[in-house]
């Protein structure tokens, strides 16, 4: 059976995955095949579907997310209860300052800048020829990896001294201009807004197409009535199409928010969080693997999800009320 | 009605045409450019970097090749020779495949049971499931690696498996749940007259009503599962870890290595691009489902 855990070659490896898949299979096929039977009370299969599911959730969500609250007020061995310590030393010490400062510049600009270019994009290329092909472009991103796009853009940034020829298209851009070039990943607060483009470039594509179904979505009677009142341009933007949309540009940036607050990789492969570049996501990484601090990484992932909490809240709010206006 | 009719069409003309005066507007149509090219050209360069020769890429820019064109396919050819990169582009499969099957086999029978059958508690129970949606997974890391390395299971497929079945089962049961709402009742009351069982009701009617939002979710999880680097960091062995672990560790230990690094990048995401822009449609059906309905 030593196979069925460690497989070595490629075909044990894909057979183990036939495996897996069979197995899981199986225990759907026998719940579905015991569970249905018309003399069973209501309760039977209400179990045997939602049992499944539910078991999994609490093993690997609830259960988990509770241990890692109580760990975040132990000590580093999870032996000793230290109570507030770890979120004290967060919330004074500089290096952790830092990673807080850099959370709250990313959940401030990527989704407010992702939807606002997402917002200008999907309005201009409405209903032109060239829709489809202008909206796959800003989408494409989404479909890469973070760590993909982390690359990419690693390369834009790439720095050569004065010199030699550039092979960042960022640097060379600035010496065409007659300025120095710059090592942008490695200086301070210029760094993290270098990481945040990233960021920016890759949600932006959700931005717009939610955003463009929500235009579309518009009735024509209201922008033929601004019309008629003679509204055009910019003020039609302003005064009709952003508030049409409004419940839409909420959701559009809460989702981005709550995106941004959990994505690591694009910290962890361009900067690997050093030269004062890193947020909590990344720190909490950091902390618990790399310096051997599971508690103050607990501490960091509570704080993390803490500060979800209230962004999801809102959302959820503000669906209800735009589910109680239709 | 005629009159309505073409009067509603003169109207989506009207539109058409403001739009085209739009984006005929020079401002306007500088905006959207600067937007296309900006978000293009980053990866046109790693593209184009990557099929270049490896001493042209270490002396100069690639916007060079537009005076001096000069291409070949040897970085993709010396990549995939680089010790792992072949491995761990099957491990991303088979994590892949199963990450994707595993959560939706469960979902839907969970979501059929939140979406047609009655029993107590369950607005509450799918509330609590929603919710969860929002736990960040980090808060879930170490106490699940605890418990895998205690049931002897750590490092191996079945707790990468596990991990992202666990992970996209909230997302799962939201979307299919509320794809499976918007069958009429009375086709499945229709079937229960007739003496069909919640299995047959199951597969002779809602399923194939339930393909596109399988393939929604499928997508998302596809690319959510093949581009993951979190999970596979912390769950997946050396021996069974993904293509994104490759390469963010050959970013690490090649930072320098441009030619490698571009043809590696593009090697892991020909796949997902492949799925996304053949799946569109359903993509942005599932996006659409998920945030803002209506």
């Amino acid at each position: 059976m030593v196979w069925l855990m460690k497989p070595e070659s490629v075909p044990e490896k894909i057979l183990v995955m036939f495996f897996a898949i069979a197995l899981f299979a199986l225990v759907v096929g026998l719940v579905l095949a015991v569970v249905d039977r018309p003399k069973f009370p209501k309760w039977v299969p209400v179990t045997g579907y939602l049992g499944p599911a539910l078991v999994l959730i609490t093993f690997g969500l609830l259960w988990p997310g509770i241990l890692t609250i109580r760990n975040s007020f132990m000590d580093a061995n999870e032996t000793a209860f230290i109570g507030l310590d770890n979120y004290a030393r967060i919330f004074t010490d500089a290096q952790f300052l830092t990673v807080l400062r850099n959370t709250l510049l990313w959940v401030a600009l990527v989704p407010t800048v992702a939807t606002a270019v997402g917002l200008v994009y999907a309005i201009l290329v409405d209903r032109t020829r060239f829709e489809k092909v202008a909206k796959t472009l800003i989408f494409l991103p989404m479909a890469i990896s973070m760590v993909g796009a982390s690359i990419i853009w690693k390369f834009m940034y790439e720095y050569k001294p004065k010199e030699a020829d550039q092979m960042g298209l960022v640097n060379q851009v600035l010496v065409w201009l007659g300025l120095e070039p710059q090592q942008f990943l490695l200086v301070p607060v210029l760094n993290t807004l270098m990481l945040i483009v990233v960021m920016v470039w890759i949600q932006a594509g959700f931005a717009m197409t939610v955003l463009s179904a929500a235009i579309k979505a518009i009735p024509d009677e209201i922008i033929e009535a601004a019309k008629v009142d003679g509204v055009t341009g910019m003020r039609l933007f302003w005064w009709i199409t952003v508030p049409s949309v409004r419940p839409a540009i909420v959701v559009v940036l809460t989702t981005i928010a709550m995106g941004t607050l959990k994505a690591f990789d694009v910290v962890y492969v361009m900067t690997g969080g050093q030269f004062d570049s890193s947020v909590i996501a990344n720190e909490f990484y950091t902390q618990s693997f790399n310096r051997g601090q599971p508690n103050i990484g607990a501490a960091l992932a509570v704080i993390l999800f803490v500060f979800i909490l209230p962004i999801i809240v809102y959302n959820v709010r503000q669906m209800r009320i735009s589910e109680g206006e239709r | 009605m005629s009159a309505a009719a073409t009067r509603k069409l003169t109207r989506k003309e009207q539109r058409a045409v403001d739009s085209q005066n739009r984006l005929s507007s020079p401002a306007a149509s500088v905006i959207a450019i600067v937007i296309a090219i900006f978000w293009t050209i980053p990866t046109a360069g790693l593209l184009i970097t990557s099929f270049r020769p490896e001493n042209d890429v270490r002396r100069t820019g690639w916007w060079t090749v537009f005076l001096n064109p000069n291409f070949t396919p040897d970085t993709y050819l010396d990549t995939l020779e680089t010790d792992g990169l072949v491995n761990s582009l099957i491990n991303s499969f088979i994590i892949t495949i199963p990450g994707v099957i595993m959560p939706i086999l469960l979902a839907l029978l969970a979501a059929y049971a939140f979406a047609w059958i009655d029993f107590k508690g369950r607005n509450f129970l799918f509330a609590a499931v929603f919710a969860l949606q929002v736990v960040p997974i980090q808060v879930t890391l170490i106490p699940l690696l605890s418990q895998y390395v205690r049931w002897g299971l750590a490092g191996t497929y079945w707790t990468v498996w596990l991990s992202h079945t666990i992970f996209g089962l909230p997302l799962a049961i939201f979307l299919l749940h509320n794809f499976m709402k918007e069958i009429p009742q009375s086709l499945i009351e229709a079937a229960r007259v007739d003496g069909a069982g919640h299995v047959r009701v199951f597969f002779q009617v809602l399923l194939p009503l339930l393909v596109p939002a399988i393939a929604s979710f499928g997508i998302f999880q596809f690319l959510w599962v093949w581009n993951d680097l979190l999970v596979a960091l912390v769950f997946a062995g050396s021996e069974y870890s993904p293509i994104t672990k490759f390469v963010a560790s050959l970013q690490g230990s090649f930072g320098g290595s441009w030619h490698l690094l571009s043809a590696g990048a593009f090697i892991s995401m020909v796949v997902p691009l492949v799925v996304f822009i053949s799946l569109q449609r359903f993509f942005v059906r599932g996006l659409l489902a998920g945030g803002v309905k209506g």
